[in-house]
């Protein structure tokens, strides 16, 4: 359809998620808003079997078979299935739009990939023989998996794009997605983020590098993002998924428009493979370049979705980047830490994130941080806390921010439509 | 531990069903995996390593080509099993 140009507005007409929330998008936003918190201690006989140090995470709300078929559930792991999900939510939200397949996208990130069907089926080598290895293994632990079946589900074929950069991955994702779109190789691109990572190893791993909260006698306070006594991340699962799409083609087919996708940056720190940079100047170039990338300016941001996982070191370095890169202007940015009740979805966090902000947006409420109790000092923002906040009418605009260990950047900048 | 006909081809059609969601109605004697059942020569890897575990038999990569029916499927799972 357009050739696509950089002026080529870009918009979002579909949403879909699965996350410890709700199995779609509509009831994780509405529990968001009301400060529901969805990190629970793990029953799996596992937990003591390993004897691991964290014994809670916050799985998703609504089991995988309950949207898809058995054969599916059996031939995609978690990661994939997630992603599926997801995609088909947004697909119907966005109205099933009519598209050329050669100008249908797909990109998708994820962290980790398919970690349960790696670690399944090496125990099946060690304890079985090579024999007994599913003959699906290697296309459901590919880290590409989640992107290659949505495309085959979808029919996409302008190309399919997998974005491994750790926690970062979703939001680059939807960036990748926009610039497919702004180049001119795409009308419309289904984009976004996927992990299923909740296997002991992960635990072991995060938990050794002292990364998750410990709190094991009361995980629905483990989630704290700026408060004093914050001690580390809960780790999620789940999938964010949206349908982004060139204004001109959503125009055309009349479809129903929540709002622009205007900008995003990205930088890297090549600082340290795991810590943020603390004086978080990578961090503030993404987001500086996000608002420039979308013709705004710091006084257009009402509103900033942060990247805040609960960590002691991430929380402030990024609320210094904040200011860093908006100085005064960040007295008018309202900060969400959307983790507090979604746990962290690793690789899918960027993209679940993006959808809330472009929620927030759309409806002009922005969601609560839950768990403050002592406001870190060194947080010198205006965190939205317990109770959501109205946004204001007009145009308005808003920054997701997302941040991945090997020191990924990523700011997503979205704009209300009118 | 050799079983009759009747009962590799209900289990093989039970391992057909989990593996490709084909109906287990459909699984019979006369019919190609390729064909009739729109079985892929990967599925088909699935089956035959399931089908091996469930009746306790080898089937040689070499002679999965061979297997373009279920007939052909239970009547070498009956022999292997002789």
């Amino acid at each position: 359809m357009s050739a696509g140009s950089s002026d080529t507005k870009v918009v979002i007409t579909g949403l879909g998620a699965t996350t410890p929330l709700g199995g779609d998008m509509p009831t994780t936003w509405e529990a968001l808003l009301a400060g529901t918190c969805g990190a629970r201690t793990i029953e799996a006989d596992w937990v003591a079997k390993y004897e691991l140090p964290v014994t809670f995470g916050a799985p998703i709300h609504t089991p995988a078979d309950q949207a898809l078929t058995k054969v599916e559930v059996r031939r995609l792991d978690p990661n994939a299935q997630y992603a599926m999900i997801a995609s088909r939510e947004a697909w119907q939200d966005a109205g099933v739009p009519e598209v050329d397949p050669e100008r249908l996208g797909v990109a998708i990130g994820t962290g980790i990939g398919g970690v349960w069907t790696l670690l399944d089926q090496w125990d099946n080598l060690r304890e079985k023989g090579p024999r007994r290895v599913f003959p699906l293994a290697v296309p459901m632990l590919m880290p590409n998996s989640a992107t290659g079946n949505v495309s085959l589900d979808l029919g996409a074929r302008a190309g399919a794009h997998t974005i491994v950069s750790a926690c970062a991955s979703g939001a680059e994702a939807m960036g990748l997605a926009a610039e497919m779109i702004r180049s001119g190789r795409a009308d419309v691109v289904v984009a976004g983020g996927t992990e299923g990572a909740m296997h002991p190893l992960c635990f072991a791993g995060f938990a050794a590098m002292q990364a998750l909260s410990k709190r094991n006698d009361d995980p629905a306070h483990a989630s704290r993002p700026y408060d004093v006594a914050r001690d580390g991340f809960v780790m999620g699962e789940g999938a964010g998924i949206m349908v982004l799409e060139s204004e001109e083609h959503a125009k055309a087919r009349g479809a129903r428009i929540y709002a622009e996708f205007a900008g995003h940056g990205m930088s890297a720190d090549s600082h340290h493979i795991a810590a943020p940079e603390p004086e978080g100047a990578g961090a503030s170039r993404a987001m500086t370049e996000a608002v420039r990338n979308a013709g705004l300016s710091a006084t257009d941001i009402i509103h900033i979705n942060a990247h805040a996982t609960s960590t002691p070191v991430g929380d402030v370095a990024e609320a210094a980047a904040i200011r860093r890169a908006f100085g005064e202007a960040a007295d008018g940015m309202p900060v969400s830490a959307t983790k507090s009740m979604t746990g962290h979805l690793l690789g899918a966090a960027g993209a679940l994130e993006g959808l809330f902000t472009v929620l927030a947006v759309h409806h002009r409420v922005a969601p609560p941080t839950i768990n403050i109790e002592n406001l870190d000092p060194e947080v010198d923002l205006d965190v939205i806390r317990d109770t959501p906040r109205e946004l204001p009418a007009g145009d308005i605009a808003a920054l997701n921010n997302s941040f991945g260990f090997g020191g990924h950047n990523v700011a997503l900048a979205i704009k209300s439509y009118s | 531990m050799a079983q009759t006909e009747q009962e590799i081809l209900e289990g093989l059609a039970n391992i057909v069903n989990e593996e490709t969601g084909v109906d287990v109605a459909d699984v019979q004697l006369d019919k190609s995996f390729t064909d009739d059942l729109d079985i892929d020569s990967l599925s088909m890897m699935t089956i035959v390593v399931n089908a091996e575990e469930a009746f306790g038999v080898r089937i040689p990569d070499d002679e999965v080509k061979n297997l373009s029916t279920v007939g052909d499927a239970v009547t070498f799972i009956k022999n292997a099993q002789a």
